[in-house]
């Protein structure tokens, strides 16, 4: 059942095209990594879906309705839930604050700020600190939390191990792993790919903005996944 | 991709021709007005000349440089002044010193850069404003410029009045042709191209190697002198000057008017404006201040629905650019592609 | 003794004039908008309080609960119908705009009130004053003008610091993108915003015309006097924003002992003074302003 289907997503800067036509369908309580090397389109597809660019009325279908162009409100409202690159966490609000903006929307579920400090107690002894006064690593925890606090049933998560040490990567993995086992539905863009090719039940590798390859970590050969990151 | 084909740069359209020819048509009819004897007409030429060069000069300004400056008519004021200390003061012929009173004004313009820019956007607007005002309060608060009152243009009277009225419409015609030919030169040389830079994007243009801030102060002093220049035409005409006057909003606003409503950027733009402006006057003289009210709504109007002005409008409509300052790629071998870029 | 008198009477002054800059600076950390016309609706508001004591009978800071509703409704509906359109494009779209809507406005308030003066009588309470001891009286007025805008400021700081919405606010200022992302609708949360700021600006302009004289061309000065309270006080930071206006305020009113043209002028060239020298102004935040 899928709970998200991309036909023939294009996707646009102004003049300039940066996805051709993607297509992909991610199912509920699945967990699908999309990889593929620098300015391949992975953030542009997860900026996309997420609403922060516009897309066209039926490329994008959440739950079986078509969700194109809705504004980025509406789909958190919704429960598409985007961890942005580069954290983007508010330099003028504290920790907890950044957690609590994650509820603005105020969408029911299990996630609430206890059980969010369970999962992150790093965050607790500096809640009240500006949330930019972390390490990376904690605010990559941060911003993860603070999309969880939506209680998204698609969670987008967008390259977090960047600029991180390979423990740290671990621990949060380890979460996300939490976070799937409650059934969220996992769409994770990351550039460390043996990680997440030992996490995800599906792989997409995206190449000059369109789909080079599809399918499980498994049963997919290196040669395979190289020939489609880096182009035959 | 195209391998490499001949690639020329078009600077001129045959709407420019046409425009070229119309322009020199107008210019030798506005020479020859003065033999026609309707003095009424000459001081409407003036006046309208004095506004079409001050919004030139903020749509150079605003629409090419970027720097939305509220704050021009502090120009206007020191332009004038200027003119009545050189010329009653000082003792400088009165129609030497419209072009003096120019420089006086860009003289004021540095410090006055080094002020406001460090401002960005819409700050910088309100701080060009706080500027002027401080300038307006400075002048009315000082006996030798006549204080609130003002000062009258004293060294003209010794003239005939034919001779004197001829003589502003000399100047005026002069500034009015200068003013144009100075920025449509600029403009279509390298210093334009890279002014052009700047406005679409400051970062870009500076790595490229455009020294953003020179070009902008150079910029903002040069309006600043032709806003002065026709600061002091203003007052050589009307002779009487007042600091609430000469550094009234009012300038500026007309000015904005003129250009949101023509056309932003280019410069045609302004010289339709200033027509507009001109005919609302003339239809809504009796109406007082619902002349105002109906142009900042039109303003408005212009700026949220079509922010290209009615020139905009009509050279996308029939591709016409009577002031070329582009430059089109054409790619002779294939024919196909045209990249207009300015 | 004179000049003590003057130094309290500018910091009381400075308490408006701080209402006034709060206003502009909320919108611009919010949404990155100068409204031009912030002043000219302050003295719209001061009018509407006019009518309402003609034509209804109320006093004038009775007719605060009138006024201040009305303001910030007009504020929301600008915002959403007009101004939103505006945001994404730049700053100039934004400035002529509201630069339109300042001529608009003093026109409007030309066309239907002339050029008279006008001025709101809350009967008596302006001219009473209170004795503090060493031959220093500071009016009932002044003083009760001074406590609203601080109590205002708190508000408005608990707002911002303690609510949602007041989070979504500084999320807003600090990234409206992400912001979004994170599901604030920005369109409705600059609506509040703007709504905000008329509200707190026709508040001041109430007081303002209590307090003195105003005609349709008031507003500008206005602008600028909150304009240069922000510059002064710092961007960024609501108490420097009091400071900023305080400083004003007491520059503004000694300059105008020492004589009555130079008053104004005073307060433009401390603010100059400020901007040569200290440019984050005195209150100076680590954020850049933009």
């Amino acid at each position: 059942m899928s709970l998200l289907r991309v036909r023939e997503l294009s996707v646009f800067y102004g003049n300039f095209q940066a996805l051709f036509g993607v297509s992909l369908d991610v199912r509920e309580r699945e967990t699908v990594a999309v990889i593929g090397a620098n300015g391949a389109g992975k953030t542009t597809l997860l900026r996309a879906l997420a609403g922060a660019l516009p897309v066209a009325r039926e490329a994008v279908e959440f739950d079986g309705r078509a969700l194109g162009g809705h504004p980025a409100h509406a789909l958190v409202e919704l429960g598409i839930v985007l961890v942005p690159e580069g954290r983007k966490i508010f330099p003028s609000l504290s920790v907890e604050e950044n957690l609590l903006l994650g509820r603005y929307r105020e969408r029911p579920g299990a996630w609430t700020l206890e059980r969010v400090y369970q999962l992150f107690p790093r965050l607790v002894e500096r809640c009240h600190q500006p949330g930019t006064n972390l390490s990376g690593g904690a605010q990559q925890m941060l911003a993860i939390g603070r999309g969880l606090m939506a209680n998204p049933r698609l969670l987008l998560v967008d390259e977090i191990s960047l600029g991180l040490a390979p423990l740290i990567v671990k621990d949060l993995y380890r979460v996300l792993q939490t976070v799937r086992s409650e059934g969220t539905t996992l769409l994770i863009v990351e550039q460390d790919v043996s990680q997440v090719l030992a996490f995800a039940e599906r792989v997409v590798c995206l190449r000059k903005g369109a789909v080079a390859l599809e399918g499980e970590p498994a049963r997919l050969t290196r040669e395979q996944i190289s020939a489609a990151y880096f182009g035959a | 991709m195209t391998t490499a084909t001949a690639l020329a740069v078009r600077r001129t359209t045959r709407a420019s021709r046409v425009g070229a020819f119309a322009a020199v048509t107008l210019l030798a009819g506005l020479v020859a007005l003065p033999w026609a004897g309707n003095a009424g007409l000459m001081r409407v030429v003036i006046e309208f000349i004095a506004l079409l060069v001050l919004a030139q000069m903020w749509n150079l300004l605003a629409g090419y440089a970027g720097l939305v400056s509220i704050g021009q008519q502090a120009y206007v004021g020191l332009g004038g002044y200027a003119l009545v200390v050189l010329a009653d003061d000082v003792g400088l012929d009165p129609f030497v010193a419209v072009p003096v009173a120019g420089l006086v004004a860009a003289a004021f313009a540095v410090p006055t850069a080094a002020l406001v820019f460090r401002f960005r956007g819409a700050y910088f607007a309100v701080g060009t404003w706080a500027v002027a005002e401080v300038y307006r309060l400075l002048i009315a608060n000082t006996p030798a410029l006549g204080r609130g009152t003002g000062r009258t243009l004293k060294a003209v009277f010794p003239l005939a009045r034919e001779t004197r009225e001829l003589v502003t419409y000399g100047i005026a015609l002069a500034v009015g042709v200068a003013a144009m030919a100075t920025i449509y030169f600029y403009l279509r040389s390298r210093l334009g191209l890279g002014l052009m830079a700047i406005r679409d994007s400051e970062a870009a243009s500076g790595s490229l190697g455009v020294d953003v801030f020179r070009t902008k102060l150079a910029v903002y002093v040069l309006a600043a002198f032709g806003t002065g220049t026709t600061g002091a035409l203003i007052y050589l005409n009307l002779l009487r000057i007042s600091p609430d006057a000469a550094f009234s909003i009012n300038w500026t606003a007309a000015t904005i008017f003129i250009v949101v409503i023509g056309g932003l950027g280019t410069l045609e733009g302004p010289i339709v404006g200033t027509l507009v402006f001109f005919l609302l006057r003339e239809a809504l003289a009796d109406y007082g201040a619902w002349y105002m009210i109906l142009l900042g709504t039109l303003a408005v109007v212009a700026m949220t629905q079509c922010p290209q002005g009615l020139w905009g409008l009509a050279a996308a409509r029939w591709d016409l650019r009577f002031f070329p300052v582009q430059r089109v790629v054409v790619v002779s071998a294939r024919g196909e592609s045209e990249t207009r870029a300015g | 003794m004179a000049w003590l008198d003057s130094i309290v009477q500018g910091i009381l002054l400075g308490g408006l004039y701080a209402l006034f800059a709060t206003g502009l600076s909320l919108i611009f950390g919010v949404m990155r908008l100068v409204n031009l016309a912030h002043g000219d609706f302050s003295i719209l508001a001061a009018f509407l309080a006019v009518v309402s004591v003609q034509q209804l009978g109320l006093s004038p800071l009775l007719s605060l609960a009138l006024v201040v509703p009305v303001m910030a409704g007009a504020g929301y509906v600008l915002q959403r119908l007009l101004l939103n359109r505006l945001l994404g494009r730049g700053i100039l779209p934004a400035v002529l705009v509201t630069f339109g809507f300042s001529v608009v406005i003093q026109n409007a308030l030309l066309e239907i009130f002339s050029a008279d003066s006008h001025r709101l009588d809350p009967g008596g309470i302006e001219t009473a004053s209170l004795a503090l001891g060493g031959g220093l009286a500071v009016g009932w007025f002044p003083l009760l003008t001074f406590a609203v805008a601080v109590l205002l400021l708190v508000a408005l700081q608990l707002f911002i610091g303690r609510t949602a919405v007041g989070r979504a606010f500084r999320a807003a200022s600090d990234d409206g993108e992400t912001a979004a992302l994170m599901g604030v609708d920005n369109r409705t949360l600059y609506g509040l915003a703007m709504a905000l700021s008329l509200a707190i600006v026709a508040v001041a302009g109430i007081f303002l015309g209590i307090r003195t004289t105003f005609a349709f061309s008031s507003g500008p000065d206005r602008l600028l006097y909150a304009f240069e309270a922000v510059i002064i006080g710092g961007l960024g930071s609501l108490w420097g924003t009091l400071v900023g206006g305080v400083v004003l305020g007491v520059a503004q009113t000694l300059g105008a002992r020492v004589s009555p043209g130079w008053g104004v002028l005073t307060g433009h060239l401390v603010f100059l003074a400020v901007l040569l020298l200290r440019p984050a102004g005195l209150f100076a935040p680590s954020r850049r302003q933009d």
